[in-house]
């Protein structure tokens, strides 16, 4: 069964459809990057996945065991968060609520599963420090700390290497690649096509309807592709 | 400095000014840390505009100022969380509205039944008399239930303070937290208001959080430090009010003042030295 599986969805802002008749199956293991242009849907498809917006129709299925506040989420950044005053522990600790209920405290265990985080992103250096202080590199470590204490069976990520320098960028995918190695179901909004193709196995091009999906091997041949990087191939 | 405060807590009306005055600026304190950081520090001013208009009317009419005012500013509360939601520049300019929308009734109304006299001038700027028996009790009993949610959502208020998409995907009721946010600080500030004023009431708010900001680095050394910071400066501020005889909603917005500049210089002082 697939972890994931969307059929016929439609998504809407107002009157505005921005995800068309999607339909996809997800599943254990896989590593899908989605790519499309600005405005394609990427971003609501995410959040319809994450069901922080109701689809208008079609159905969203998770199977596995999965449920749907047992997604890791890796948002987008935002403003408030720039000179937020919290630690790295505070920041990491607070992706275990999901498991919390109506509980009010943390627990030993929950403690435990925010420390084995902490040391599998090697962030353990940084933990007194304020999130305000760390460089893009080491904010979105500790992020995704953050989103494995809400998961370990699938993480979504936003565009996660938004104004991160190269080097940094490379650590990161590096990081995401060795987690879908150790078998955590990896779905990214990606704007750099090269580094999706590099890294996925599977991409799903949007563009308001699903343009591709299949393996990324085979989306590379693929006219679309070329259409879509566009100068790259010219040069 | 014990006779200043076996003088102070000899008067019976400073003393239930005090009591009340001390749970307020924790309650708001706490509070102010998560509107500052969500950008919501506006809804806490507009609130206390807001207030001022219902205590106006109540007296107008001759009812109870906390029973009317209570869910006058609670109501407006849900209502200036939904504008500020929906659209941030837009809500900003629409709490300005309704905030001196609120104050120009409010001033109409006294100026039909009573003129501008010192009742308004207490509402405005704050009165340490206003408190009651019955007031105290109240106010009392509410901070409690105040400090009490906090505590137990503290861990809850984090995370959506921190990250709402991020909470709310993982399961929490962002939406409900925001509520709860927004009703306590009505809560706080309907209490509050009367000691300090309606113009003044929303530094208690803003004032300990962005302290508290120049220095710490955890959020909760900053809830601590917001906290712990706000009950000083309200007992200095009445001490040196009590002292020189100055109005006390101003001279504990002044103590704040003069709190916040300290420990700018010492943040500041800080990254230097973390530079240097």
């Amino acid at each position: 069964m697939a972890l994931i599986s969307c059929k016929n969805l439609w998504m809407a802002y107002e009157n505005q459809v921005v995800v068309e008749d999607v339909s996809f199956e997800i599943q254990k293991g896989d590593y899908v990057c989605i790519v499309g242009e600005n405005g394609s849907g990427k971003s609501t498809l995410l959040k319809g996945l994450l069901g922080l917006k109701t689809p208008k129709s079609g159905e969203i299925t998770y199977g596995e065991g999965l449920k749907q506040d047992m997604i890791g989420y890796l948002p987008q950044q935002t403003v408030v968060q720039k000179d937020f005053p919290a630690s790295v522990w505070e920041v990491v600790l607070s992706g275990c609520l999901n498991r919390r209920g109506w509980k009010p405290f943390y627990t030993a265990a929950e403690r435990k599963i925010a420390q084995k985080n902490i040391e599998k992103l090697s962030i353990g250096n940084i933990l007194k420090k304020s999130y305000r202080e760390l460089s893009g590199g080491q904010q979105q470590r500790v992020l995704l700390a953050r989103a494995l204490c809400a998961t370990e069976k699938l993480l979504l990520l936003d565009e996660p290497v938004t104004g991160l320098d190269p080097l940094a960028t490379a650590e990161l995918y590096g990081m995401i690649k060795q987690l879908n190695r150790e078998g955590v179901t990896i779905v990214m909004v990606s704007h750099d096509l090269n580094c999706a193709l590099h890294n996925a196995d599977k991409i799903l091009h949007m563009d308001t309807q699903v343009r591709f999906f299949g393996p990324a091997a085979e989306y590379e041949k693929s006219p679309l592709c070329r259409r879509f990087l566009g100068g790259d191939f010219h040069a | 400095m014990l006779e200043l405060l076996a003088g102070m807590f000899s008067y019976p009306f400073l003393t239930r000014a005090m009591c009340v005055g001390v749970l307020v600026a924790l309650c708001a304190a706490l509070l102010g840390v998560s509107l500052v950081l969500k950008r919501y520090s506006m809804i806490g001013d507009g609130l206390s505009h807001v207030g001022f208009g219902a205590l106006s009317i109540a007296m107008a009419l001759g009812l109870a100022p906390l029973a009317v005012s209570v869910p006058v500013v609670v109501i407006a509360a849900f209502f200036l969380l939904r504008i500020s939601e929906n659209s941030q520049i837009k809500g900003d300019a629409a709490i300005a509205l309704i905030a001196s929308s609120a104050l120009a009734i409010g001033v109409i109304v006294t100026s039909f039944t009573s003129g501008m006299n010192a009742d308004v001038y207490g509402y405005m700027f704050g009165s340490i008399l206003a408190m009651s028996e019955e007031d105290v009790v109240f106010s009392v009993a509410l901070s409690v239930v105040v400090l009490c949610l906090f505590v137990l959502c503290y861990n809850k208020m984090f995370a959506v303070t921190f990250d709402e998409a991020f909470a709310q995907a993982t399961g929490v009721h962002t939406k409900f937290y925001n509520m709860l946010l927004a009703l306590l600080t009505a809560l706080t500030i309907v209490i509050g208001m009367r000691i300090m004023g309606a113009m003044l009431i929303s530094s208690l708010i803003i004032f300990p959080a962005l302290t508290a900001m120049r220095v710490c680095k955890s959020f909760r050394g900053v809830m601590i430090t917001a906290a712990a910071v706000s009950v000083a400066c309200f007992f200095v501020g009445m001490a040196a009010s009590f002292l020189f005889s100055l109005p006390a909603g101003a001279s504990v917005v002044v103590v704040n003042l003069v709190v916040f500049l300290l420990f700018a210089l010492a943040g500041f002082l800080k990254g230097r030295a973390a530079f240097g």
